[in-house]
């Protein structure tokens, strides 16, 4: 196999890392929006950890992105 | 067809002497995409506040009000994370949250956005590192080590959870400056490609012409979605500045 075929192969395996941190994001919303639905009145001061939460889980899959980039690009 | 990656590329401007400075380093002043665009980016905040607040009023007026609102937005942040000592670090997190979102903002209608060269975000990135640093050695001392060291946590676990904390400590500056560049450059790059469809599509004749209105409406969907990445991220930038900080102030406190 080449060598540049063989780059592209791994870049995109790479972004498979992304895959987790979508799964890890989509649970985030969608325990918020199932808490936030049964108790309403509570979900405004939540917004904070929530948007926290979803930043360091999501920090992962960009590892993974970046990763992907600097086999692509280097 | 231009990459979808030629957005990211540094072009040299005006070109300035380089000034030496005292302890053997030298700054070269020239001028090129990236630092314009920051410049710009710190103008347009100086100007905004300068005009909002420059007829400052009890009763506010549509500029002060949105001054306000993004100050009291980020104060009751700061406050619920950080608590009673939020002010004495408020203008940092207030700066560098105004800074970012202006210049994510400003990739949006110009066609270079700052935040995604690597190089600005690990330098913002760092220096919330080091403020945090200074600041938990100047209020602990010695007792930094109890940021590595969780109480309550039974001695024999201690070998376990004190490496994992020590090295999720330095990963933070990593992940708060591969945050930031990821999710403007991969922004930005799934644009440009989603645009790239449209031309490529349309060439292809009546029928392609009516298929790159799939595109084209992606990319306004898009476009709508990463308005609210930039100020996201901006936030989140700020709210995890916060977070660390609450770290060392209120270091071995549980409230």
């Amino acid at each position: 196999m080449e060598a540049e075929a063989a780059k592209f192969i791994g870049a995109g395996l790479a972004t498979l890392g992304m895959i987790g941190a979508g799964i890890g994001v989509g649970t985030i919303f969608g325990n918020f929006l199932s808490g936030a639905t049964r108790n309403p009145s509570a979900a405004g001061g939540q917004f904070t950890n929530l948007i926290l939460g979803a930043a360091l889980t999501e920090a992962l899959g960009i590892l993974a992105f970046v990763l992907g980039l600097l086999i692509l690009f280097s | 067809m231009a990459s979808p990656m030629e957005q990211f590329e540094i072009q040299e401007g005006l070109q300035l002497p380089t000034v030496p400075l005292p302890g053997g380093l030298s700054v070269d002043l020239s001028l090129n995409n990236s630092i314009m665009a920051m410049l710009i980016a710190a103008g347009l905040i100086i100007a905004f506040f300068a005009i909002a607040t420059s007829r400052a009023a009890v009763v506010p007026g549509r500029m002060q009000l949105i001054a306000e609102g993004l100050f009291s937005y980020i104060d009751d942040m700061a406050h619920g994370i950080i608590g009673h000592e939020s002010r004495k670090f408020f203008p940092y997190v207030f700066s560098i949250f105004l800074f970012v979102l202006s210049m994510n903002m400003l990739g949006m209608f110009l066609s270079f956005t700052a935040t995604s060269q690597l190089a600005v975000t690990v330098t913002l990135a760092l220096m919330t590192f080091l403020i945090v640093l200074v600041v938990g050695f100047l209020r602990n001392g010695a007792n930094m080590y109890k940021l590595f060291v969780p109480s309550g946590v039974p001695w024999y676990m201690l070998f376990l959870v004190t490496p994992i904390e020590i090295i999720s400590f330095f990963l933070r500056p990593v992940t708060l400056a591969l945050r930031l560049f990821g999710n403007m450059l991969g922004g930005h790059v799934a644009l440009k490609v989603f645009a790239g469809f449209i031309p490529a599509l349309a060439g292809l004749g009546a029928v392609g012409v009516v298929g790159a209105v799939l595109p084209l409406a992606g990319v306004v969907a898009l476009t709508s979605l990463e308005f609210l990445v930039a100020f996201l991220q901006a936030f989140v930038f700020a709210v995890l500045t916060c977070v660390y900080l609450n770290d060392v102030v209120n270091l071995g406190d549980h409230h």
